[in-house]
């Protein structure tokens, strides 16, 4: 059990995908423009990662080490097709806005990654959960980032969310800020690296202070993220 | 030697057997989602479509009555353009084009352009275009009332030299910071008008469905 618990929480936080590995980095900056395109991608991905995961891990010994990556391969790039043909089918009007960003999450490295690096070597279960873990991760950054470009670049949340979850969905969007003029840094491309690039600092300040009661060393100097 | 070459056999079966199994789930699901998809794409037309020309203009199916010009040097690109026509009555009430705009800033823009049988425009609307966030989507009806600006404009309102923005001494405003995006949506319609002006002749006679090619 505690196994598991290492792999989700490796794959949420500790080896996060975008934050710490810094895999993916194109769909990542791409679409992140808003948390409903981010949720989508992610979501896509995540998919892609379970079921390329569990598919490597069954056939790990059949499939000798000469050939291994060429079948890893041919194994994505068919999931991730039959991925976009649902999408095109089932969410229509995401599928046209991720557009290009679904088949090339077969270039994502941190796919053949995980299957090349786990699944080839771990049983199915924990394949599985690899995968899992480490779409949520995936998933979960692109959603904070697009969170936040959308807040800063329009001033909305959830925009458009009835393009994944139905007609019903169309009330979910929050308005953060009345009649905003928009900050287009934030929208466009640099602001996507800006972004990416404050929340991994956030994220290692955290790891810093969650580190500190461990070790024992007192220390009073001046910490240059607290001044 | 005899080793080697069984391995590369065994290796061969091995990527072959996985090309047909990623072949077989592809097509298992295509065939699944190709009728879905097929009808996704014509709804997707056809919302648009309706939103240009209202039930009172038509009484026929928008999508079945059409025809595809391939040379569509007239509409100045190389795509394929499509006119939809709206009858009602098997007369001719509108017809609608999807021209596309090659020249916007990042590349091609495509509409869809609704022409009274009159030659006065019903509207455009921006169908997809890669614009700059911010400065060339507001082409966009969700981003700014500007496309409306086209709304019952004909080629003698203005008149032919002032189909340009006003940067251009023409009669359409352009937006700050993005001329480019107005112009080539500019260029495209008025090319749309003259190409119906020039070929009236051709939909008004061939408006029932039977008659056409």
């Amino acid at each position: 059990m505690n196994s598991y618990k290492h792999i989700l929480k490796n794959g949420l936080w500790d080896n996060n995908q975008a934050f710490v590995a810094l895999l993916g980095l194109c769909p990542l900056l791409a679409v992140s423009n808003t948390v409903i395109n981010g949720l989508g991608l992610g979501l896509a991905t995540t998919l892609t990662l379970i079921l390329s995961n569990s598919i490597v891990s069954i056939i790990r010994h059949q499939v000798g080490t000469e050939i291994r990556l060429p079948v890893f391969v041919l194994i994505i790039a068919s999931i991730v097709t039959a991925i976009e043909l649902a999408m095109n089918a089932f969410f229509y009007e995401l599928y046209l806005i991720l557009g290009i960003f679904i088949p090339l999450i077969v270039t994502n490295c941190s796919i053949i990654g995980r299957a090349e690096a786990f699944a080839s070597k771990n049983p199915f279960t924990a394949s599985f959960v690899d995968g899992l873990a480490m779409g949520l991760g995936f998933t979960a950054a692109l959603v904070t980032l697009g969170a936040v470009r959308e807040v800063l670049g329009s001033g909305t949340l959830l925009a458009n969310a009835h393009l994944m979850f139905g007609d019903s969905a169309k009330d979910m969007v929050i308005y953060v800020m009345r009649d905003y003029e928009g900050f287009l840094l934030a929208i466009l491309p640099p602001g996507a690296f800006i972004g990416l690039g404050l929340l991994i600092a956030l994220k290692n300040i955290i790891d810093k202070r969650l580190a500190k009661p461990k070790t024992q060393t007192v220390n009073f100097s001046i910490d240059p993220e607290k001044a | 030697m005899a080793n080697n070459k069984t391995l590369l056999l065994k290796s061969g079966w091995v990527l072959g057997l996985f090309s047909l199994i990623g072949i077989g789930l592809v097509s298992l699901t295509y065939s699944i989602t190709k009728d879905k998809i097929a009808d996704n794409q014509r709804m997707f037309i056809l919302q648009n479509l309706r939103e240009l020309v209202p039930e009172t203009l038509h009484d026929n199916d928008l999508l079945s009555d059409n025809i595809t010009i391939v040379d569509a040097k007239a509409f100045g690109n190389q795509q394929p353009v499509t006119l939809y026509k709206a009858t009602k009555n098997q007369q001719l009430s509108a017809i609608i084009a999807s021209p596309t705009a090659a020249d916007g800033y990042n590349g091609s823009i495509k509409l869809l352009v609704a022409i009274r049988e009159n030659g006065e425009l019903i509207g455009v609307r921006v169908v997809s275009h890669h614009e700059t966030p911010g400065l060339g989507d507001a082409i966009d009806t969700n981003k700014s009332d500007w496309i409306y600006g086209f709304n019952g404009r004909s080629l003698t309102n203005p008149e032919t030299r002032l189909w340009r923005v006003k940067k251009d001494g023409g009669d359409f405003d352009q937006f700050t910071g993005a001329t480019i995006t107005p112009r080539a949506v500019v260029k495209t319609v008025l090319k749309t008008l003259q190409y119906y002006e020039a070929n009236k002749h051709l939909f008004i006679t061939t408006a029932t469905p039977s008659d056409h090619e």
